[in-house]
């Protein structure tokens, strides 16, 4: 079949059929395995690419994890409205004027008066209020803890105390947050809820989810 | 290849003390020695071992992400080839390898064919690699119900009906097969199970247990002479014998090379192949009220389904067809037996053998061919045949002749492998 | 022996060339966005209202060359996102009772008939006054010639007419668009539907050249190293 030419052996001595290499032959052959090895080593990590990738959120995932748009202009001032990202319950907090200016009063009752760290919030919301407009907030609900969703606790005094100015209470392990995500001294919590990334659209439309790009519309 | 004494220092020192790692790669790959002689059908075996990895690693993600329920699996799939990122590749990975699995299984038998690889002492190799075949085939066949295509759905249906045939059990075992008076949810729901876990770990068992029963009596050669009667007398080792690693594990790199180009060219630019590794009929959801015009199987089953359809049913009943495409497929196993000639090597064999594998080769290839096609494909036999034959297609007629020769290979071969003149086998191999 | 393994082996090929008697080619160029975004428009339009395309995101079609806010300003209707799969609003219990079968999802029919077959379809109705809907089509069922689905676009194409004679369809009321640009609008549709079915077909070729290309290279080392090492071998 594909064995036409068949060669006779007629070698009948009893050596071994394979040799020691030359030095030459070494060098050679260390050169060509270390080419070889980086080569496989470099198509290796291409083709790993869609096997690694593939455990990524996939397209059905990131279109469920869309950007969501949240229509505010029900909200009465003084009220919470929740909208869902992600599985997350992402609060729209509209403070009265007086419950914004109560914001600076108790700076030396918080962990992080200033958010300072960083990873809680985008840097447009690096501010008092924690916030792009002065009496809205935009706050991922989960408490920075161990993930329990706090409690509303909107109005000042009350069950939580005289000195309570509004704000959350985490039922699982009593940490406490005020009106703008602040946490305060003393909680289990170590940092500010999650600012999460967003933009208006309008004045009465929020986009959650996504920062508003370079020459977008920022209300700051 | 008693384990030897390996004196070792350092990590490699801490682990032989423990476990034979050094030893073990002696006996397999260091101090293997293989012939000198090997040719490139000696290639498939290693790529077999290859695909296999391929088509584990790209099961394991596809699991991931494919759901076996009828209402959600054909979605998933197509899930799978859209929405997760590279999924379409690990999709066609596994489409393709599936066939391509077949086709280096078939190369690799065919060699254990014409080298007289399955006789002594290598019956039990030989058998063990039938095993895996049928294993495979069981692979196949179950995967190919999850895209739950129509193709998948009718091929799983009439496959799982040929039980059916089995003379008065057959139908309570066909029922009990898919668990369901159809081919439904229950059947996806185990055929998956078989899939994923049952078959693919008797595989890697099997796998195994060819690889130790061949470094246990050492490789066969196109010369099909036996090394080991050969050897040096200080070291012991087969005069044409070299260390399998490394220069069979560096010959085998370039196989595997040229195997993956043929691979990635068909994943990336023709991964349906014409319609033989994903048929056009499977992108339509399962129906169990429509059955497709045609249905065939996978390419790699049709000469086998074509000695089925050949075959007349006797006193109504399909059982001989059924029967006789198992016999098709369990003939292999009996070659060790069957072949009475005294070389093994189809180098110093006569022309009679010759002849009569070529004429199996032919009707392989022609069943296969005619199990892809309706059997209406070649017209009819003339009027004349009206009241003499039971079916006029030619298609069948012509696979009535070639399961004939298929099975005379098997049949006649004790009496024509030894009537053949041979040619003398030199006492060493060949390079 | 070796040429007749060679002819057995693609023996096969030849036959599977028979199926593809359809007589008609589509023009099917994947590297044609304005030809795709016009096919995309047209099944948007007119197919989504009876037929869905369940896997099928909108998100997608910036693979043919359209921004998300064209996708969101020309294509979506309903409040749709632009994430969301092509569905259809029609409830397919009530497609079933008006047309016999609920229509087909058509994410990818293209795979499962050929864009050959569906051009044809698309361009194979006519006035048949015997069947339900009052249209047959050949392409469809070249036994009955009988079909489920109505002529959607006979606004567009006009209508034919089967001459039982010569088995060919005659205009005999033209419609909006002349012969050739009926074909080249359902042509575009067919190509948007091939695309569809396989949206990552093109980037899968793209990487397939590379693929090749690397693997030459890797070839050309591990044919050195191997002929490095076996000249020990005597």
């Amino acid at each position: 079949m594909a064995d036409t030419k068949i060669k006779r052996s007629i070698d009948k001595s009893s050596a071994l059929s394979f040799t020691t290499p030359t030095k030459v032959d070494l060098e050679k052959r260390n050169f060509l395995i270390t080419a070889t090895a980086c080569t496989g080593a470099i198509g290796a990590v291409a083709v790993a690419v869609p096997f690694v990738g593939s455990m990524l959120p996939s397209e059905r995932a990131k279109a469920a994890g869309a950007p969501v748009e949240v229509d505010i202009s029900k909200v009465q001032q003084g009220t919470i409205m929740t909208a869902e990202w992600r599985g997350k319950p992402v609060w729209i907090i509209s403070r009265t004027p007086e419950q914004t200016s109560e914001l600076s009063k108790h700076n030396d009752q918080l962990s992080d008066p200033n958010s300072d760290v960083s990873s809680q919030q985008p840097t447009y919301c690096k501010n008092l209020h924690r916030s792009i407009k002065e009496n809205i907030s935009v706050v991922v609900g989960i408490c920075t803890h161990l993930g329990c969703s706090p409690t509303t606790k909107m109005q000042a005094g009350g069950d939580m105390g005289d000195s309570w100015s509004g704000g959350f209470f985490c039922p699982c392990h009593g940490s406490k947050f005020d009106l703008a995500g602040r946490v305060f001294k003393g909680s289990p919590a170590p940092t500010n809820l999650v600012v999460p990334p967003h933009q208006y659209l309008n004045d009465t439309t929020l986009l959650i989810g996504e920062d508003a790009k370079a020459g977008g519309l920022n209300h700051g | 290849m008693a384990n030897k004494i390996v004196e070792t220092k350092g990590i490699m020192g801490w682990i032989d003390a423990r476990f034979p790692l050094t030893s073990n790669i002696k006996n397999h790959l260091t101090e293997y020695y293989a012939p000198k002689n090997f040719n490139f059908w000696y290639f498939f075996g290693s790529l077999a071992m290859l695909v296999l990895v391929l088509q584990i690693v790209t099961g394991i993600f596809l699991t991931m992400h494919y759901k076996p329920d009828a209402a959600q699996a054909f979605a998933s799939v197509e899930y799978i080839m859209r929405d997760v990122f590279g999924g379409n590749i690990i999709r066609y990975m596994h489409s393709t390898g599936a066939s391509m699995f077949f086709i280096v299984v078939y190369l690799h038998m065919f060699r254990g064919v014409i080298y007289g690889s399955y006789r002594n002492p290598r019956e039990l190799i030989w058998l063990f690699g039938v095993a895996i075949f049928l294993c495979l085939m069981g692979e196949a066949f179950f995967g190919y119900l999850l895209p739950w295509g129509q193709m998948s759905y009718w091929g799983a249906q009439v496959i799982v009906n040929l039980f059916s045939a089995i003379p008065f059990i057959g139908p309570d075992i066909s029922e009990w097969l898919r668990g369901d008076y159809l081919i439904s949810d229950a059947t996806l729901n185990r055929f998956f199970a078989f899939h994923v876990i049952a078959l693919p770990m008797v595989l890697l068992g099997l796998v195994a247990a060819h690889l130790i029963a061949l470094h246990e009596v050492g490789s066969n050669n196109p010369d099909g002479v036996e090394i080991k009667e050969k050897k040096d007398k200080k070291t012991g080792i087969p005069l044409d014998g070299i260390p399998f690693h490394p220069y069979y594990t560096v010959k085998d790199l370039v196989g595997v090379v040229v195997f993956l180009i043929v691979f990635a060219a068909i994943i990336c630019f023709a991964p349906e192949m014409g319609g033989y590794f994903l048929e056009a009929n499977n992108f339509i959801p399962a129906d169990s009220l429509k059955t497709p015009a045609h249905i065939a199987p996978v390419w790699y089953f049709t000469p086998y389904y074509s000695i089925l359809r050949a075959v007349p049913p006797v006193m109504n009943s399909q059982f001989p067809g059924v029967a006789a495409m198992g016999l098709s497929v369990m003939a292999f196993a009996l070659l060790p037996w069957l072949d009475r000639s005294p070389v093994k090597s189809i180098r110093y064999r006569g022309s009679l053998y010759k002849r009569w594998l070529a004429a199996f080769v032919v009707s392989f290839f022609v069943l296969g061919y005619l199990g892809t096609v309706p059997t209406t494909v070649w017209g009819q036999l003339g009027e004349w045949s009206k009241d003499i034959v039971d079916t006029r297609d030619c298609a069948t007629w012509v696979a009535r002749i070639f399961t004939f020769i298929y099975f005379a290979f098997f049949i006649l071969m004790p009496w024509y492998t030894s009537k053949d003149k041979t040619l003398p086998v030199p006492e060493r191999v060949t390079y | 022996m070796k040429k007749l393994i060679i002819s057995l082996v693609f023996l096969p090929l030849v036959a599977f060339a028979n199926e593809a008697a359809i007589g008609v080619t589509a023009p099917i160029d994947a590297a044609d966005y304005a030809s795709l975004q016009r096919g995309a428009r047209t099944f948007i339009n007119n197919c989504l209202n009876c037929h869905s395309a369940n896997y099928m995101r909108y998100s997608r079609l910036k693979d043919i060359g359209l921004t998300e806010k064209q996708i969101k300003d020309n294509l979506l209707f309903a409040g749709e996102k632009v994430g969301d799969t092509m569905t259809t609003s029609m409830n397919p219990k009530d497609a079933k009772k008006w047309f016999g079968v609920a229509p087909p999802d058509l994410s990818v029919e293209v795979r499962a008939r050929g864009f050959d077959w569906v051009y044809a379809y698309l361009r194979g109705f006519y006035r048949d006054e015997t069947s339900t809907t009052g249209w047959g089509n050949c392409v469809f069922d070249p036994q009955t010639c009988k079909v489920g689905m109505p002529h959607v676009l006979y606004e567009l194409q006009g209508e034919q007419v089967l001459n039982h004679e010569t088995h060919e369809l005659e205009l005999v009321k033209p419609g909006k668009l002349t012969p050739s640009e009926y074909n080249a609008f359902v042509g575009d549709l067919t190509n948007y539907m091939a695309f569809m079915a396989e949206p990552a077909k093109q980037q899968r070729k793209h990487i397939g050249i590379w693929a090749l290309l690397f693997l030459g290279v890797l070839l050309v080392l591990t044919i050195k190293l191997k002929k490095a090492y076996w000249r020990d071998i005597k």
